[in-house]
């Protein structure tokens, strides 16, 4: 991004589809201002690193942290679809789904 | 929507197909990747979850150990580099079966990678080059109700069961695979068919593809004889069987034949395959499918297993493939030939099998590679998913070898076995099918028959011992095929004083 | 009778195993405060006086039957909502999850149990912790008890509002970037933000996986270490927790000596931006704990600048990733968009998901998703990590000269309702000098050092990674040497509440 080039409402359209939220609007106005004010203050980040500056994904450097393969008790069906909107069969009952089987 | 398919012949003719293959292979830890959940196949739904594998709030992944050990023995079994330091990453789209909606994979540092794989098709072997094989979970399991038949399309509504949710799977996954055109579906069948012996061997999976523990998908794409254009691959997944693997490269060789050949561009989609039709249908793309927003995993730490545990592992290796074939070969006393066709007829692992229950090697391939191929064929089914253990195929030579059972018998005792009716023993007794071993009942058989075949019978007093036949036959027909034709072609001899 | 709310946690304790209090009578003045005060403040979204006061008989009867209790047996405390309780609501301040009960505790839940805890209720946040003032909650603002005029500090503005307005002698909270020790320095009162996987994170429902640390909040640094202490540990449930021992922080709390002790200014935190009200407190605490023997200099760490930059990246990608399973298929809110006959499944997602999360969420969830998403990673993501990199390396080098860094907590006291809701930039500039600790995962507390304009201000010591002692030991001196010289504890200083009849 450059900065002539700010985030456009059609980006912030189609962030929010990736994010699965419905937006009015209203709310794509609103959020795009929002975001390139944002922005435009978080783009600093790109000119103090380099190639050769390490990413930090963990702040505690521990690594192999493993689990003996041992069952462990769960939660009964009844508990897992106690929170559930709805359920039937003793499964977890979604709108249908647009997609492929 | 019709579809113009193009001969499989004639399309290599114009073009070559170029193929990558995705196996996943779902672990048989005692527990989920990411949580102590059991992972047992058939389970009543919503009875194998928790916090954890359902992505409640607050919950947190560990990993299992055992996993990304069998991961390592997978990668070396497969002469694969193994990662000094790797990470697991989150895989973002939105989709009902998965609890988090994002899967907890591996991006850019997979395990294992850069490893390779022989197979052998026809007595030639082919060197199939393996980029990586990554950790991964898998997603829960949808029923789609109403609409038509239980498709998603068109249906009201869909039950989710997260019991396999979060269940550890291996993606293993192939560089471009690219054979002589007419050796390409073999070549595709024969790598997913041996993988599964080698990840059988390791004893990592049960792999079967006709319960999902090992499913495969078939990147495909034609490029134009004689030019280095790629072409535009299609993802076909639904690959349920080796020899579906097959089928399905051949669909898409015509598929997109059929396409080039009328000028029009290949879309690049994932597919879906229909095993009683042979055929693949497009499947909607995820609007998504481009932009995974891949990270590294925050909540786990990263895997870097130590270079002493890597070899530690690797002696714990089966032996390898092609030196393995050969001992065997030896061992068993086969030619080339009857080597190739047992390889060929996906029969290895269940000779192995069936030797080391006790039956003689060329017992074993007779049964598998002829009758029970037969079968198999008959029923449509790949011979390892035949109702029919190696177990039971020694136990029924076992019957034919100690003179209990003929042949002839020892057919209709395996028709019980594929019923189900229980062991060659329990069908033997079930269905009375054992041979008379009274020497009382024999000999009044064979009296009976001398009787009532006076011409046949003076024939043999002459000498002719030839006409035997007709009076065993007579015999065997008293006896319902039950008797010992043998023993039965003895006593009549000795009762003519032809012996 | 004493007002048993006044007293602290280590008083109480003191109480409690001389026999002269109750648990069951110091639980029942909490409640009975909350009662009072609570309509006002705010700090609760969930009073489970039934299941305290049971506890609380609990731990009466096996003190009673002389079983061995730990030192707060018996307190009853606060949790903040974004940790999972079984049988009790638990919607992270969010709209999403209106109703839900979770079917399970967080490992910090069951050790306050197993600690014999009477848990008294959960309290206000913003929204999934996202703000600085709990304006963002869904369920309504917390107030600060110093003027309810103004807000209590955010996201655990409800664990800090409780705390100090005494109907809860401690509180658990959550700290992302600063939601623990921003609340805690504007309504006077400690909070600590432990290192990263001191404490078990399983059970609290996730912000930013790689900054988000559960941490005490109290009226005293010996409270607050007694408490740590409870939760501190090993879980093998949460693959980042620390597999070491915990320092002894108590007896760090109770050192309070600072003699020998050098301290860094962090030079990048004493400038502009800084309220005048603020500067002046913090200079203060400077010169009485140079005085009290501690070897003061200067230090400078330049990516601190950037820190704020890199924070709101890495903090709304990770959350774009973490609240993407709030999608109305297992559990929550689920609404069907209007006017559509047989909605989709991603329809109801979406409409779920634009009705469920607050404006804060949306705008945090849509620029996290920017940031991750393909042709942005490297520019955005990518590099903000990097930054934490560079964070971590300045960390490395001045506490080679240092054992603690101080800075202001805050760069203001606390703000009137309304006055940043509308500029998201400037409720960010708030967490400017709390960032730093969460990047690189090390320790930080926030001790009271005074009024400005009659609200509180409040001093950070920050500490190497799993060297949270040197926190408790530096916040006890300091607390020790505010309260010599103001003849108690500035919480005390609070203006009364107006009692409900």
């Amino acid at each position: 991004m450059t900065e002539s080039s700010p985030i456009t409402r059609e980006e912030v359209a189609h962030v929010a589809n990736l994010a699965r939220i419905q937006l009015t609007d209203a709310e794509l106005d609103h959020l795009r201002d929002d975001l390139a004010a944002i922005l435009d203050h978080v783009k600093v980040v790109q000119s103090v690193v380099d190639e050769n500056t390490p990413a930090m994904s963990h702040p505690i450097p521990v690594t192999n942290v493993f689990r003996e393969d041992v069952n462990v008790p769960g939660l009964s069906a009844a508990e897992a679809l106690a929170g559930a909107p709805e359920s039937e069969e003793q499964r977890f009952v979604v709108p249908r789904i647009l997609g492929e089987d | 929507m019709t579809q113009t398919l193009v001969d499989f012949d004639e399309a290599l003719t114009r073009y070559e197909p170029v193929m990558g293959l995705e196996v996943h292979v779902e672990l048989n830890t005692a527990s989920k990747m990411f949580c102590g959940c059991p992972t047992d196949f058939g389970a009543e739904p919503n009875t194998q979850v928790c916090p954890i594998c359902l992505g409640l709030p607050g919950s947190l992944p560990v990993v299992n150990g055992k996993a990304v050990e069998s991961a390592i023995r997978i990668g070396l079994a497969l002469n694969c580099e193994i990662a000094e330091w790797c990470r697991f990453a989150r895989k973002n789209y939105f989709y009902p079966d998965m609890p988090k909606n994002f899967q907890t994979s591996q991006y850019d540092e997979p395990i294992a990678f850069d490893g390779w794989m022989d197979v052998e098709v026809d007595g030639e072997t082919y060197r199939i080059e393996i980029e990586r094989a990554h950790m991964e979970e898998d997603t829960g399991k949808s029923t789609h109700v109403g609409g038509s038949a239980g498709r998603i399309h068109g249906a009201d509504y869909s039950l989710l069961d997260y019991n396999r949710a979060g269940i550890p799977l291996i993606e293993i996954v192939t560089r471009t695979i690219e054979v002589p055109g007419d050796k390409a579906p073999a070549v595709a069948r024969a790598y997913v068919n041996q993988l599964r012996d080698l990840i059988v061997a390791l004893g990592v999976s049960d792999a079967r593809m006709d319960q999902g523990s090992l499913r495969a998908d078939v990147n495909l794409s034609l490029r134009p004889a004689d030019t280095t254009t790629l072409g535009t691959r299609s993802e076909t997944k639904n690959v349920n069987s080796f020899r579906s693997v097959e089928r399905a490269v051949r669909y898409e060789v015509s598929r997109h034949a059929g396409i080039l050949d009328a000028g029009k561009k290949v879309v690049q989609e994932t597919r879906h395959f229909h095993e009683t039709e042979g055929s693949t249908s497009s499947g909607r793309e995820k609007s998504d499918a481009e932009d995974y927003r891949y990270f590294p995993e925050p909540d786990l730490a990263p895997v870097a297993p130590s270079r002493e545990w890597v070899e530690e592992l690797r002696a714990t290796l089966p032996e390898p493939p092609a030196e393995r074939r050969k001992r065997l070969q030896a061992e068993w006393g086969f030619n080339d030939l009857e080597m190739r066709d047992t390889i060929g007829a996906g029969a290895l692992e269940l000779v192995v099998e069936t030797v080391a229950a006790g039956a003689a090697p060329a017992a074993a391939k007779k049964w598998w590679l002829g009758e029970l191929a037969r079968r198999a064929k008959e029923d449509n089914l790949e011979l390892a998913d035949m109702p029919v253990t190696a177990a039971h195929v020694a136990e029924l030579q076992g019957l034919v070898d100690s003179g209990r059972i003929n042949d002839k018998i020892a057919r209709n005792v395996l028709d019980g076995v594929l019923a189900g009716e229980g062991s060659p023993e329990q069908v033997v007794t079930e269905r009375g099918l054992e041979m008379v071993s009274d020497e009382g009942a024999l000999s009044a058989a064979v009296d009976a028959a001398i009787a009532a075949n006076e011409d046949v019978a003076q024939k043999i007093r002459d000498g002719k011992v030839a006409a035997a036949g007709a009076l065993i036959g007579a015999v065997m027909k008293e006896m319902r095929g039950q008797a010992d034709a043998g023993r039965v072609r003895e006593l009549i001899l000795e009762k003519l004083g032809a012996s | 009778m004493t007002d048993l709310t006044r007293k602290t946690a280590a008083e109480l304790s003191e109480l409690l195993s001389s026999g002269e209090v109750s648990s069951r009578e110091i639980t029942q003045a909490s409640l009975d405060r909350i009662a009072a005060v609570d309509g006002e403040i705010h700090a609760f979204l969930h009073v489970s006086q039934e299941a305290a006061l049971e506890a609380a008989d609990r731990v009466d009867a096996a003190r009673a039957a002389g079983e061995n209790l730990g030192t707060l047996a018996g307190i009853p405390i606060a949790v903040k909502d974004a940790l999972t309780t079984r049988g009790i609501p638990t919607t992270s301040g969010s709209r999403i999850l209106e109703g839900w009960i979770p079917p399970y505790d967080a490992t910090v839940v069951e050790r306050l149990k197993s600690a014999h805890m009477p848990i008294i209720g959960k309290t206000n946040m913003d929204e999934f912790a996202m703000g600085s003032s709990t304006e963002h909650s869904a369920f309504g603002p917390s107030r600060n008890p110093w003027n309810t005029g103004v807000i209590p500090g955010g996201s655990g503005g409800g664990s800090a509002a409780a705390v100090a307005a005494f109907e809860a002698p401690l509180a658990i909270g959550s700290d992302t970037g600063g939601s623990i020790r921003q609340p805690a320095a504007v309504t006077g009162t400690v909070g600590v933000k432990p290192t990263y996987g001191a404490v078990s994170r399983y059970g609290l429902i996730a912000l930013a996986s790689s900054l988000d640390q559960i941490g005490p909040v109290s009226r005293t640094v010996l409270d607050a270490a007694l408490l740590h202490n409870v939760i501190a540990g090993h879980d093998p449930r949460d693959s980042t927790s620390l597999d070491a021992p915990v320092p002894d922080i108590v007896a760090a709390a109770k050192r309070a000596d600072l003699s020998g002790v050098k301290i860094g200014i962090v030079k990048e935190f004493i400038g502009e931006g800084f309220d005048p009200g603020v500067r002046a407190r913090f200079e203060e605490s400077v010169a009485l704990v140079t005085a009290a023997g501690a070897d003061v200099v200067e230090v400078s760490c330049p990516s601190f600048e950037h820190a704020l930059a890199a924070y709101y990246l890495v903090l709304p990608s990770e959350a774009s990733s973490n609240l993407a399973k709030f999608d109305a298929m297992r559990f929550g809110l689920r609404v069907a968009p209007d006017g559509v006959s047989e909605p989709s499944a991603e329809q109801v997602m979406a409409t779920t998901r634009d009705v469920g999360f607050g404006d804060e969420v949306k705008r945090r969830l849509i620029l996290g998703t920017y940031a991750l998403s393909s042709g942005y990673y490297d520019a955005y993501y990518g590099s903000a990590q990097k930054v934490r990199s560079l964070i971590a390396q300045d960390l490395e080098r001045v506490f080679v000269d240092v054992d603690v860094l101080m800075s202001p907590t805050s760069p203001t006291t606390a703000w009137e309702f309304g006055a940043k809701i509308d500029d998201p930039m400037s409720m960010y500039l708030q967490d400017i000098a709390t960032t730093p600790a969460n990047l690189a995962g090390i320790g930080g507390i926030s001790v009271p050092a005074g009024l400005s304009d009659g609200l509180p201000v409040g001093v950070q010591f920050l500490a190497p990674a799993m060297a949270d002692d040197r926190l408790y030991n530096a916040g006890a001196a300091l607390e020790k040497l505010l309260a010599e010289k103001w003849g108690g504890y500035l919480i005390d200083q609070a203006p009364e509440l107006e009692v409900a009849p």
